[in-house]
């Protein structure tokens, strides 16, 4: 096959197909419709205002590298006037993050960021290997889901940063609408595809790749040969996940704009007034004070059920008792920026989850 | 003629996938430049997409992309061929470049290859 020459310049040879419009492009002006295309995102969104604090939920995997070289390289480029940094969450999985850890900080020296890492332990007392080895591997991803989105927004919340931006790409954002379509979460649905939420903490998060193919995003970071870690988690997959990717993949061979289609049906829904009517409103949790549509928010309940499991395996008749420990809830509070309530003695218990690991819509496929 | 030519070939896996292949990234190796008999891909189910119409007949075969993919599955994956084939050819969600090139453009799997080839394999099926 005769080597093309470039759609856009006419005269490199091209490098890449683009799955999103068919275009065959040479590298310059991939990098060059990649980065525009974001920044048209971004300033079509409206996402930032100049002096905005950012951090950028870095996790040294490739979609966060590459978010994070871009959202400097465009700060710089067209002065957003933005204060950029890096936010990880170590999770305690020894043998996966310690390693891709590593990766973020050679990322802070190389694109000089600041950076703040939080971890599980300082958070919720547990890391993810003492969750794993007191549940199992069964629904591990679940309290890993859960707990790093509220652990984000807490480090954002120490760091005093405006907004979060995360690495969530046009691949991610499709795979989670079909996963919200076949769970029937119709309030997920609705707001999975939106580009930036607010918490009532005022603290916005936004996903600046929303409309970048993984391909893309995988394709520049080899060409600009950037420095990501690439190792699956040493705890089993989600499955539920792992299926909705594995379709969408298959998809994408098939018709490559099906990713940016789903993306696009995802957004047209408009839910009916009568079903939204029953959706729960939102509330702050009444244990830490995030925010949450129960009494209790689902990193709370989740660590009730831990620690229930842990005491259950010193009474086998399974008396609930609050057993979380306070100095884990004082430590938590601390990154709050919500006021704190502990109700102990005001506490309903017969409103908790009685079988939390076996309620699979307990999982996080949120945005 | 009856000497047999043969290609070196650089192949690189990334992304997570050099764990499927004793954790190395880089392999060196050669491959003869006409598929042998006893080694082809078996024709049976032959997927509509394949673009080689050589394929089914008894005539000799230039060494490509799909044969390299059948050989790197035979002889050197060490771990889970699932999650690097499927059927005949790769499994979607892994890049493939040749020689820095996306192989869309390059003929895919149909692609022959030459000697001093670099093909690039990288998977994108790993955390972000």
């Amino acid at each position: 096959m005769a080597p093309a020459s470039c759609a856009l310049c006419q005269n490199a040879k091209a490098i890449l197909k683009r799955p999103k419009t068919g275009q065959q492009i040479c590298k310059e002006c991939f990098f060059f419709v990649f980065e525009t295309e974001v920044h048209h995102t971004i300033t079509d969104a409206k996402l930032f205002k100049p002096g905005d604090k950012v951090a950028i939920g870095a996790s040294g995997g490739k979609d966060s590298t590459v978010l994070a070289y871009v959202m400097k390289t465009l700060n710089e480029r067209y002065n957003y006037g933005l204060d950029l940094y890096l936010l990880s969450i170590d999770e305690g999985i020894t043998g996966y993050r310690d390693d891709s850890l590593e990766t973020v900080k050679r990322n802070q020296q190389q694109y000089s960021l600041p950076l703040k890492i939080l971890t599980y332990e300082e958070l919720y007392g547990w890391t993810m290997d003492a969750i794993v080895s007191e549940i199992g591997k069964k629904n591990n991803c679940t309290f890993c889901g859960v707990f790093r989105r509220q652990a984000l927004d807490r480090g954002a919340s120490s760091l005093n940063v405006d907004h979060i931006v995360t690495g969530h790409n046009a691949d991610d954002i499709a795979e989670t609408v079909l996963m919200n379509v076949m769970r029937g979460d119709i309030a997920r649905l609705g707001r999975c595809t939106l580009i930036c939420t607010q918490g009532e903490d005022s603290i916005k998060r936004s996903k600046p790749f929303m409309y970048a193919y993984e391909k893309e995003i995988v394709m520049y970071a080899y060409f600009k040969k950037l420095d990501y870690f690439s190792t699956e988690c040493i705890y089993s997959p989600d499955a539920y996940r792992g299926h909705a990717r594995t379709f969408l993949k298959d998809l994408e061979v098939a018709r490559p704009s099906a990713i940016i289609d789903i993306i696009h049906s995802g957004e047209a829904f408009g839910v009916r007034e009568d079903v939204k009517a029953t959706q729960k409103p939102q509330q702050t949790c009444k244990r830490c004070g995030y925010m949450s549509s129960n009494e209790l928010c689902k990193a709370c309940t989740l660590l009730e059920g831990l620690e229930r499991g842990m005491a259950n395996s010193v009474t086998p008749d399974g008396d609930v008792l609050p057993r979380m420990s306070h100095k884990v809830l004082r430590r938590r509070s601390q990154f709050s920026s919500n006021s704190f309530v502990w109700a102990s003695s005001s506490w309903d218990w017969s409103n908790l989850v009685v079988s939390t690991y076996s309620r699979p819509h307990l999982s996080v496929f949120e945005m | 003629m009856s000497t047999i030519h043969h290609h070196h070939l650089k192949v690189e896996f990334s992304g997570g996938l050099e764990l499927l292949f004793g954790n190395q990234r880089v392999h060196t190796l050669s491959l003869p430049a006409v598929i042998p008999d006893s080694e082809r891909p078996s024709p049976s189910p032959s997927p509509p997409n394949l673009k080689s119409t050589s394929h089914s007949t008894s005539e000799s075969r230039s060494t490509d992309v799909t044969y390299l993919i059948h050989y790197l599955r035979t002889h050197l994956l060490t771990d889970r061929p699932e999650l690097f084939v499927d059927g005949d050819s790769i499994r979607p969600g892994i890049l493939v470049l040749i020689n820095d090139t996306d192989w869309e453009l390059e003929g895919e799997g149909a692609y022959e290859l030459k000697n001093g080839d670099e093909i690039v394999f990288i998977s994108t099926l790993h955390g972000g």
